[in-house]
């Protein structure tokens, strides 16, 4: 095989092999998409779905009730669901749907609506 | 006289390749109509969004699995007459404000699906049946018929896994974001809603459908639910 041959051999499987990035979404915009339905544009758990829910979901901009709760609590019930930490089942796990770090910036941005960082 | 004897064989034989041929005809023209009019809101061929900018960006569900979606007379009657199925459109997110007390669907926002004629109707709903994306998640008499009480399907649809939270199991009652369950058993295929229900990101990546884990006669009981649902007379 000549050099120039090799070399674009190299340069084509390298562009091949090139992992695909994936540009991280930010924990606003992932609590935009997945988070708003129930808990809110305004973040203070009156959503558009709750008109007919048996239990109001938790009111992120309320400091006393999210203060309460740590940063593994929060992280337990986006990902494994309410009934991980004994709340309703109407807040759903989102294990199958988010990564470990997807539900760490959310942790994070929530964080930034209550203004009761950890 | 001749000529007329002459004539009438060329008639029956023109009549008869006429018949044989519409059906081709039907489907290729709503290839056309799919291809002209559809494209704008709906993705034909792609495997979904790869971001969550490109899923607020969608204006309609995709149509690249249609074939094993959705049942076809259910196409061609809504394709003619097409009501709302999806109480605050295709990304929620683009189509509520805040209200008095929760957020509301700001109805203003919120596209009309266009509605075409019967032939048009008919052929457009054979064209879709022909898009076949994802099969490879489909298992072939997965839904096993039976029936359940519509007391007992809301049970399992609501009080133990919260489902409408987010879904309306009649007009006007359940939640807005995700599409209505009550003329489900009408538009899907059964099969299709046990594949989706197990895995809705597996169809619809990046969709706020969670992923719950089900146990497979839970899954059974919520779709004899939704057959038992689409019986009822809403209006």
């Amino acid at each position: 095989m000549s050099n120039s041959k090799l070399k674009m051999l190299v340069a084509s499987l390298t562009l091949v092999a090139a992992p695909v990035v994936i540009a991280a979404e930010s924990g606003e915009d992932l609590y935009k998409t997945y988070c708003w339905q129930c808990h809110g544009m305004l973040a203070n758990g009156m959503g558009a779905n709750i008109a007919d829910m048996s239990v109001q979901p938790r009111d992120h901009t309320d400091n006393k009730e999210m203060t309460a709760r740590s940063d593994e609590e929060l992280f337990k019930a986006i990902k494994d669901g309410g009934q991980a930490i004994d709340k309703s089942a109407l807040m759903p796990p989102w294990s199958g749907v988010l990564s470990d770090d997807e539900i760490q910036s959310l942790v994070r941005y929530l964080r930034e609506l209550c203004k009761c960082g950890k | 006289m001749l000529f007329k004897a002459r004539l009438k064989p060329i008639a029956v034989v023109a009549v008869f390749a006429a018949t044989l041929l519409s059906p081709i005809v039907s489907a290729d023209s709503g290839d056309k109509i799919l291809e002209s009019r559809c494209v704008e809101c709906h993705d034909l061929k792609g495997s979904g969004p790869a971001s969550l900018a490109e899923l607020w960006a969608l204006k309609g569900p995709s149509l690249a699995y249609a074939g094993n979606k959705y049942k076809q007379p259910w196409l061609e009657q809504w394709l003619a007459a097409p009501t709302r199925i999806r109480p605050a459109g295709m990304f929620y997110g683009n189509h509520i404000k805040p209200g008095a007390d929760e957020d509301v669907v700001n109805k203003d926002s919120l596209i009309k699906h266009l509605a075409l004629s019967a032939s048009e109707a008919k052929a457009v709903s054979a064209a879709l049946m022909k898009h076949k994306a994802k099969s490879e998640l489909i298992t072939a008499g997965a839904y096993k018929p039976g029936t359940i009480s519509l007391r007992m399907g809301e049970l399992v649809f609501d009080k133990f896994r919260g489902c409408l939270g987010c879904h309306q199991i009649e007009p006007g009652y359940g939640g807005v974001s995700g599409p209505e369950v009550y003329t489900l058993g009408n538009r899907l295929q059964e099969d299709y809603i046990i594949s989706f229900i197990q895995d809705p990101q597996a169809w619809s990546p990046l969709t706020f459908m969670p992923n719950r884990p089900l146990k497979d006669k839970d899954l059974q009981k919520l779709v004899h639910y939704f057959r038992a649902l689409a019986k009822e007379k809403f209006e």
